[in-house]
């Protein structure tokens, strides 16, 4: 129809994010950019401090003060959801086009009503749906998140559940209103491994079905791995790389990028010793000038004290590094060669 | 510095000559269910921990694994006999300190310790790192005055990678991986043998995580420490251990060399597990084969009968729900509880 359908779900443009804290402002997020296009999955990955939630937060318009968008633009289907106009559109599409899972599955939902009751909210708020319709949409969307006996579990209470089926139970919720987008925000930190190979699996296949897209924010390269096929790299409130899944884990071109794919322990491969990246993240209030990960990169320069921009290559990686280079993480220095 | 080289010595070694330096028999612990009830009546109890042996020979890490309410971390406390035993043997160094109490049972302490998961709430906020690390010298009596411990102090706190100036500072100033620095000193302050180190990396961003995994094996090395190493994680175990324990429900379900439990699991739930952790290679991802296992870990104050685990098992038959299989011996040093496999 009109070029809101065609172009990307959602256009992130320079964003900048601080914290008018009492110590000082907090420089969150940096000129981050990216793209959700259709029922792609994009994979924000940081370690604590990077920004990856604080940028879901501004997608969703949730930034509570003292945070505040400073800078740069977010479009959804073209149209802004920053600044006082875009807060009303912001307000319209949450929960509806845009929907969110976080991940605590403890303390998200009421404790005080019913499954039944916290989906019905959202249906009946967002579309409009009487109690009956409501009623039977829940049970519905209980089925399609994979709870056992969905007519009966939808009159428990979130305390009668286990952690991944609260989970379920916040997806479901965010299914509700058939949402374009999925914000997934460390969907499975706080889940066991087993319950964390049911919720991936759960979203991979709910995507496929519904067609959506997901944004997974996660600190765990792993999950990144399984899931998305495009990956951005955040490290210091900015993107340092951003890719396809097999760019950034079989030829990543930022030296954080394979710092932190050497320090992250694999099952399947025995290495002598870990690599850590010696040092720590930047004060956000303070950071260093340029690029934030100078201080503990191992190939820093003189050049590196001014920002590199995040240039594209010809395969279509963006990459904001003066030495970018691209090295197999695993045959990079052969002395970490797999022992078994 | 090559742990490798060493692990492979010392794995050749195995089963060892020598005696372990603790060896854990029958273990079981039980709770109370709803602590002691309404006007002190009890709603029964709750076994967290049932029937579990081990040992830890001088020098090695063993890796206790299983998810949350597989009771490895009661077991880890049952060792330093932190939590009452309802059942089994604890013998360290060659002496039985199951029932020892009052100042024997302190001897034996200032042998082992424990280095706790969460470094932001294991810190005492309201006092500097010089206090934290020197108390148990105090409250053992290594010193009379705290003021004493201070060159013993800076030691600990140059031993595992922190500058000098942060003996006045308090825990609020560190980040999560110079935290766990700190409770990592606190713990080697009485030189202990044993080290019980419960989830140490768990909370710490991965290229930290790196580091103390990495610190940890240095102090294994040149102070021949041995660890019961607690986590989830299971790369992290592997790379770390010279033998692996995997829990289920409160009990032992596999226990074997690393490449054997990796390589080869034989049962069931280990074979779940490990294929449920992602790889964060996206070639290796797509053709892997992943057993998702259905449900959740069983409530341990009705535990299932037969295998605990049958009732999320893949292969189970009717006689795992009639008797719990034994642990038998799979291969030298490897040993498994299951039916089938």
């Amino acid at each position: 129809m009109s070029a809101a359908d065609t172009g990307p779900l959602l256009e992130v443009d320079g964003l900048d994010v601080c914290f008018f804290t009492r110590a000082g402002v907090v420089k969150a997020v940096r000129g981050v950019s990216f793209d959700v296009h259709r029922g792609e999955t994009l994979g924000l990955v940081g370690e604590s401090g990077s920004g990856k939630s604080v940028t879901s937060l501004a997608i969703l318009g949730l930034l509570q003060p003292p945070g505040r968008v400073t800078g740069g633009e977010i479009r959804w289907k073209g149209r802004s959801v920053v600044g006082r106009g875009g807060a009303k559109l912001a307000k319209r599409i949450r929960g509806h086009e845009l929907a969110v899972v976080f991940q605590d599955p403890m303390t998200s939902l009421n404790p005080l009503f019913t499954v039944r009751a916290q989906i019905a909210e959202v249906l009946r708020h967002h579309l409009g749906m009487s109690r009956r319709q409501a009623d039977e949409r829940v049970v519905e969307l209980l089925d399609l998140v994979g709870i056992p006996a969905p007519r009966a579990r939808a009159d428990a209470y979130p305390h009668e559940l286990s952690g991944g089926q609260r989970q379920r139970v916040l997806i479901a919720m965010a299914l509700a209103c058939e949402p374009e987008l999925l914000i997934a925000d460390e969907p499975t930190t706080a889940l066991d491994v087993t319950i964390q190979a049911q919720i991936l699996e759960l979203i991979a296949e709910i995507q496929e079905r519904l067609g959506l897209a997901v944004l997974l924010i996660t600190h765990d390269l792993g999950v990144v791995a399984g899931v998305c096929k495009r990956v951005a790299v955040m490290y210091g409130g900015k993107i340092m790389e951003q890719g396809s899944a097999e760019q950034i884990f079989h030829r990543p071109a930022h030296p954080y990028t394979r710092g932190l794919l050497r320090s992250t322990p694999r099952v399947d491969v025995v290495l002598p010793r870990l690599v850590g990246i010696d040092g720590m993240p930047p004060d956000l209030i303070a950071p260093p000038p340029g690029c934030p990960f100078q201080p503990r990169c191992d190939v820093a320069s003189a050049q590196c004290a001014e920002m590199p921009a995040l240039e594209r290559d010809e395969e279509g990686r963006e990459v904001a590094c003066w030495h970018a280079s691209d090295r197999d993480p695993l045959r990079a220095g052969d002395e970490h060669a797999p022992v078994v | 510095m090559h742990p490798t080289a060493t692990r492979s010595e010392q794995e050749t070694n195995t089963p060892p000559s020598s005696e372990p330096l603790i060896s854990v028999q029958g273990l079981s612990v039980e709770y109370a269910i709803g602590g002691n009830g309404f006007w002190g009546h009890s709603r029964g109890s709750l076994r967290a921990v049932e029937d579990v042996s081990f040992e830890i020979p001088r020098g090695e890490t063993l890796g206790l694994v299983g998810e949350s309410g597989s009771g490895k971390t009661t077991t880890g406390r049952a060792v330093l006999r932190k939590v009452p035993l309802a059942a089994g043997r604890i013998v360290f160094d060659g002496e039985d300190i199951t029932e020892l109490h009052g100042e024997k049972l302190r001897r034996y302490r200032k042998r082992m310790q424990l280095v706790f998961q969460d470094p932001y709430a294991s810190l005492n906020p309201r006092k500097r790192v010089f206090e934290i690390v020197a108390e148990p010298l105090l409250v053992h009596g290594v010193v009379n005055r705290i003021r004493d411990a201070e060159p013993q102090v800076r030691d600990l706190l140059a031993l595992v990678g922190l500058p000098p100036d942060v003996l006045f500072r308090y825990p609020h100033a560190f980040s999560g991986g110079q935290r766990q620095r700190i409770g990592i000193a606190r713990a080697l302050s009485l030189h202990p043998d044993f080290i019980v180190a419960d989830e140490p990396v768990s909370a710490l961003d991965v290229s930290i995580r790196a580091q103390v995994v990495n610190l940890l094996q240095d102090l294994q090395e040149q102070l021949g420490l041995t660890y019961l190493f607690i986590a989830h994680d299971l790369s992290v175990v592997r790379h770390i251990s010279h033998r692996i324990a995997v829990m289920y429900a409160g009990k032992l379900v596999e226990l074997g060399l690393p490449d054997q439990i990796y390589d080869d699991p034989k049962h069931p739930y280990t074979r779940a597990l490990l294929s449920a952790v992602p790889v964060p290679d996206p070639a290796v991802e797509k053709t892997r084969r992943r057993i998702v296992l259905s449900g959740s870990v069983p409530n341990l104050a009705d535990p299932p009968s037969g295998c605990r685990f049958h009732t999320r098992c893949p292969i189970a038959v009717d006689r795992c729900r009639e008797e719990e299989p034994p642990l038998t011996q799979r291969a030298p040093g490897h040993q498994a509880a299951c039916w089938l496999t």
